[in-house]
């Protein structure tokens, strides 16, 4: 049914319908309206489930740890400092195999304090063994949860899912959704069954201390595990497609990249933003495209040399800065083409929109425009030079 | 594409406002995008919300800056911000306030600016001064976007019961004064 509806809540009714035992929460901006609406249809009694109000994300995390552990559903949200005040917990979780799903509002980190979006939060958090999704839209954020927990909860790969959707942009964005029915829902995911669990009955260990003789192992596990993941969300997604009638490919977009001479590759709602300077510079006759990556990890470098090998300019959008180095997103595109004969002859890298920095129209195309010279390596979009001179002059 | 910027003060119901014009929207099947931008997080400190509306779904993400239609819930904003900012040139703005109380910068040939004393207004129905929804009849009458009807479905969504009655007649009262001064 077509519904108008904020982001959170959008999420916050999925959740619903994916019908969790334990969910728990801890507010931060801007991801509180998806717990505060949970805890409403909790309260309301549309959903039997636990509800745990608990006093930090550290212990957030830990609760939804301890709750998959004995094989129940579970569900969190998180944002920035919250998802930093969890990370130990959120190593544990994929280390335990646990298919968490939680929800992240991408949000900037502090110093300064900055409630806005950008991807800091996620970035910093992408080799902690979790599978990480960057929706679009809201109504792929509604539909990724679907496919979070059907992955996670698939016995063989057995790891957690970060939704992740930008914050404010998406959370707090009211936009129409085709949100699924319930009976569509139960038939794409029937309830979860674990493979293993804490159990009284059948006694059992889980993360115990693991010595040199076999930690390695572990991290193996978990790196081949993920291998098979990018094979399995577009099994995934063609199910969900079968189901509920919308497409998606899982790994990455491609928009107009064909026949495109110059290519933005990006992740998040900026896509969308890029997708309409796109259609605007093909109407004047300017081959241009857009691929977008939403599987940032497992990240799809096969797929992605694959569709921008023929390509001759790329700029890579990093809404992250990894201080003291290359661009993540960047880094890791042009780790794709590494030993490949086919690739572009320029892939530049620009990083835009920290702490909310509005990314508008004009931005899009001047890193088009620059793409025209000569490389860039991690060129700063739309930075206020006035505010950059240093004055230290006594304020007495 | 129509594009809505509001400009007003945390607390004062731009995001309600802003939700319940994409609801009317989405009531005649159009494909709103509602979004806020807030300041600091504190009552009273100057944000915006924004309403970007087409027959398709929105992809554009970015803030508005050259907007179709401004609504000014609190004219004092205008003492050191430019509201006008970007106003396309055939542009209509709706002012909640009266119009010697504030310098206003000078309209273009077509452009329009309509003054609404919408919180004297929601103070005689609702007994608090949101004007907002007196703001949106007086946008129904300025623009003919939407009809009263559209309006009066989303407020009687987004209202309890007890809140449509005197909403609903705040906004007929916006709409009024604007349908006259256009006559």
């Amino acid at each position: 049914m077509k519904e108008l509806l904020e982001g959170s809540y959008a999420v916050a009714e999925i959740i619903k319908r994916c019908k969790p035992g334990v969910i728990s929460a801890y507010p931060i901006t801007p991801q509180t309206h998806i717990v505060e609406g949970l805890a409403q249809i909790v309260a309301n009694g549309e959903l039997n489930a636990q509800c745990v109000n608990v006093e930090s994300e550290h212990s957030a995390a830990s609760v939804v740890l301890g709750a998959s552990a004995i094989g129940i559903r579970t569900f969190t949200a998180t944002s920035s400092q919250g998802l930093f005040y969890m990370a130990e917990v959120v190593y544990n979780i994929a280390g335990l195999r646990l298919p968490v799903v939680m929800t992240v509002a991408a949000r900037a980190i502090s110093a300064p304090i900055n409630i806005w979006n950008d991807h800091q939060d996620v970035v910093s958090l992408r080799d902690a063994g979790w599978i990480q999704l960057h929706a679009e839209d809201v109504q792929e954020a509604v539909d990724l949860h679907l496919i979070a927990y059907k992955i996670a909860e698939n016995n063989s790969i057995m790891l957690p899912v970060m939704v992740i959707m930008d914050g404010f942009i998406l959370t707090h964005g009211v936009e129409t959704i085709d949100m699924p029915e319930q009976a569509d829902v139960d038939k794409f995911l029937p309830p979860y069954k674990a493979p293993y669990k804490l159990d009284v009955e059948k006694p059992m260990t889980f993360g115990p201390l693991v010595d040199p003789e076999s930690y390695m192992e572990t991290r193996y596990a978990i790196q081949e595990t993920l291998k098979d993941v990018l094979n399995l969300i577009p099994k995934v997604t063609a199910e969900f497609a079968k189901v509920f009638g919308r497409t998606y490919n899982g790994l990455i977009e491609e928009y107009k990249t064909k026949d495109a001479e110059r290519v933005i590759v990006a992740v998040g709602s900026v896509c969308g933003t890029i997708k309409e300077v796109v259609d605007e510079l093909r109407a004047k006759g300017k081959k241009v495209g857009v691929l977008r990556v939403v599987s940032y990890r497992p990240f799809p470098a096969q797929q992605i040399s694959e569709a921008l090998k023929n390509i001759p300019k790329v700029a890579v959008v990093d809404r992250a800065v990894s201080l003291g180095s290359i661009a993540p997103l960047a880094g890791e595109v042009k780790a794709a083409f590494f030993g490949k004969a086919k690739k572009p002859k320029m892939i530049s890298s620009f990083v835009v929109g920290l702490g909310g920095r509005d990314i508008t129209k004009d931005s899009i195309k001047e890193i088009f425009r620059l793409l025209t010279g000569k490389e860039k390596q991690g060129e700063f979009v739309d930075l206020k030079p006035e505010l950059l001179k240093e004055n230290y002059e006594d304020p007495v | 594409m129509k594009e809505i910027r509001i400009h007003a003060r945390a607390g004062q119901g731009a995001i309600t406002t802003a939700s319940l014009l994409g609801y009317a929207y989405f009531l005649k099947g159009m494909f709103p995008y509602a979004f806020p931008s807030f300041g600091a997080a504190r009552m009273g400190a100057p944000m915006n919300a924004f309403v970007r509306v087409d027959s398709k779904h929105v992809r554009l993400r970015s803030q508005i800056y050259e907007p179709d239609y401004v609504l000014i819930m609190d004219s004092t904003l205008m003492r050191g911000f430019n509201c006008f900012s970007g106003l396309k040139d055939n542009g209509i703005v709706i002012i909640s306030g009266n119009e010697a109380d504030v310098i206003i910068p000078k309209a273009k040939a077509k452009q329009k600016v309509f003054f609404v004393p919408a919180n004297e207004i929601a103070m005689k129905y609702i007994g608090r001064p949101l004007g907002n929804t007196a703001l949106l009849g007086a946008f129904c009458a300025a623009t003919g976007e939407l009809t009263m009807d559209d309006l009066n479905e989303a407020l009687r969504h987004r209202f309890s019961e007890k809140l449509q009655d005197g909403n609903i007649k705040a906004a007929k009262e916006g709409f009024e004064l604007v349908k006259s001064k256009i006559k």
